[in-house]
């Protein structure tokens, strides 16, 4: 079996999805720590360092590459089986059945498109002014810390940021333990151990993103 | 339980044959027994049907006891109706009441054409298994059973998935008229066993390859196959027919 045949068949697509799925849990992870820096309320000193690695330095600019294959990857193959698997049922059913699933389970699709609409608008209040100011290589960045105080006070943005997270956190209840099923984890315990793992991080994670806004919004960090 | 009769609205899905376009239609029978099985409902609507010169409901039916998996209706919105680990034949009509109406269809997928009314094509299956669903034995007198040691807890785990009946209703289920929990099913009764490890890798790439072929979609682990199979096969057969499949995309030539 050739490396193609692999990944064309319906379990290498869905290996894909399952290892890039677990490769941006991880990018989450270091997202969400290093944002992390701004509640050291110091008026963003500690965050600019953080930021200022991130952005100013080789090594993390050249795994942002693999991150955006990841992206790419992740959010082209779910789309093609999103299309793919609509397509096999050409007659659908008068009475749908909806008690042997969970809504999110099912709403996959829609919900990676609330986050890659969330994800187009960040870019463009933070990524791409910076990497534009940067030409794109390792100039001087803008201040990030002012960006957010910026953008964080308009009542509307902080609303869409919250709806963004709430999709994450739905794509993450559903994704998380999903994509270790589908790498073949079928050991009771460490399935069991996965599920709780994975309602945890999906109500963490973006609890802790959507607080970034939230607490630029109220002021409770100046 | 007691026994009670009940006049019922059936809306039932009517199509002439694979080409045409079907429609539901609306019927009434009447004094139906809550002792009588679903099947044996849709009997008397199809003496009924004949009585008044109309062509009889054609659906798919054999033991009518549960076990061969012939049966294959999607009652009100699940295959095999509101019981959980039940087929349509072991439905009884207690779990309807009078004047209910029941909108009763066939399984829906492109890869189970429908050939008349609620009778689908599901020689896929059957394609799948031939791609792959085998052991090999040596000729000569046959094996004693006991001859080969097997783990208590393997040849459990073995027999449950060897439950799958093959009736469908999984892909029936399934958002993705996705095959995977029948083929999961199916591959993990094998691989669980000393018997099944011969052909161990050759076997899983042969039936997902079938099964793709037939136009069955990708699984995305939503679940509702395992909620509704009446034979309650676990969807962690899913995730072991994954690892049985990488691990023969990454060792095989």
């Amino acid at each position: 079996m050739t490396w193609k045949q692999v990944f064309i068949s319906s379990v290498g697509k869905k290996l894909v999805m399952g290892l890039t799925g677990i490769f941006l849990i991880l990018f989450l992870i270091v997202h969400a720590g290093l944002n992390a820096c701004i509640w050291a309320n110091d008026g963003g000193e500690m965050f600019l360092h953080a930021a200022h690695f991130m952005g100013g330095n080789w090594v993390p600019r050249i795994l942002e590459i693999g991150l955006f294959v990841g992206f790419i990857l992740h959010i082209y193959q779910g789309y093609l089986l999103t299309v793919e698997n609509r397509k096999k049922r050409s007659v659908g059913y008068a009475v749908a059945y909806s008690d042997g699933s969970k809504w999110y389970s099912r709403s996959m699709g829609l919900l990676g498109t609330l986050i890659l609409l969330f994800l187009i608008m960040h870019m463009s209040h933070f990524w791409f002014p910076n990497r534009s100011n940067q030409g794109f290589l390792l100039g001087p960045e803008i201040n990030l810390y002012e960006k957010m105080k910026t953008e964080f006070s308009v009542l509307w943005v902080v609303i869409v940021y919250v709806i963004g997270c709430i999709s994450l956190a739905y794509h993450l209840a559903h994704g998380f333990q999903s994509a270790f099923k589908t790498l073949g984890v079928h050991n009771k315990k460490y399935n069991k151990m996965l599920v709780s793992i994975g309602y945890g991080f999906s109500v963490i994670v973006p609890l802790v993103f959507a607080m970034m806004p939230i607490s630029f919004y109220f002021k409770w960090i100046q | 339980m007691e026994h009670y009769h009940m006049n019922l609205n059936l809306k039932v899905w009517r199509q002439k044959n694979n080409q045409s376009k079907g429609e539901f239609k609306l019927y009434r029978v009447e004094n139906i027994s809550s002792e009588m099985s679903f099947l044996e409902m849709f009997d008397v609507l199809n003496e009924q049907l004949i009585r008044d010169g109309e062509d009889p409901v054609t659906f798919d039916h054999d033991c009518r006891e549960g076990i061969c998996g012939a049966c294959s209706m999607y009652i009100n919105g699940k295959p095999h109706g509101p019981w959980q680990a039940n087929t349509t034949c072991q439905l009884h009509m207690r779990a309807f009441k009078d004047g209910d109406t029941i909108v009763v269809e066939p399984w829906r997928a492109n890869a189970f054409p429908v050939i008349k009314d609620l009778m689908v094509d599901r020689s896929a299956f059957d394609r799948i298994i031939q791609a792959g669903g085998y052991i090999s034995v040596n000729t000569g007198n046959a094996v004693d059973g006991n001859a080969l040691p097997i783990e208590k807890d393997k040849a459990d785990s073995s027999f449950a998935a060897a439950m799958c009946i093959g009736c469908g209703a999984c892909v029936a289920a399934c958002k993705n008229s996705s095959a995977m929990l029948f083929l999961s099913a199916k591959v993990s009764h094998l691989a669980l066993l000393p018997q099944g490890a011969p052909e161990r890798k050759t076997r899983v790439m042969n039936m997902v390859a079938q099964m793709d072929k037939e136009g069955f979609g990708a699984c995305t682990n939503t679940g509702a196959c395992e909620a509704t199979c009446p034979k309650e096969i676990s969807i962690s057969n899913i995730a072991r027919l994954n690892q049985e499949y990488l691990m023969a995309s990454l060792t095989a030539e």
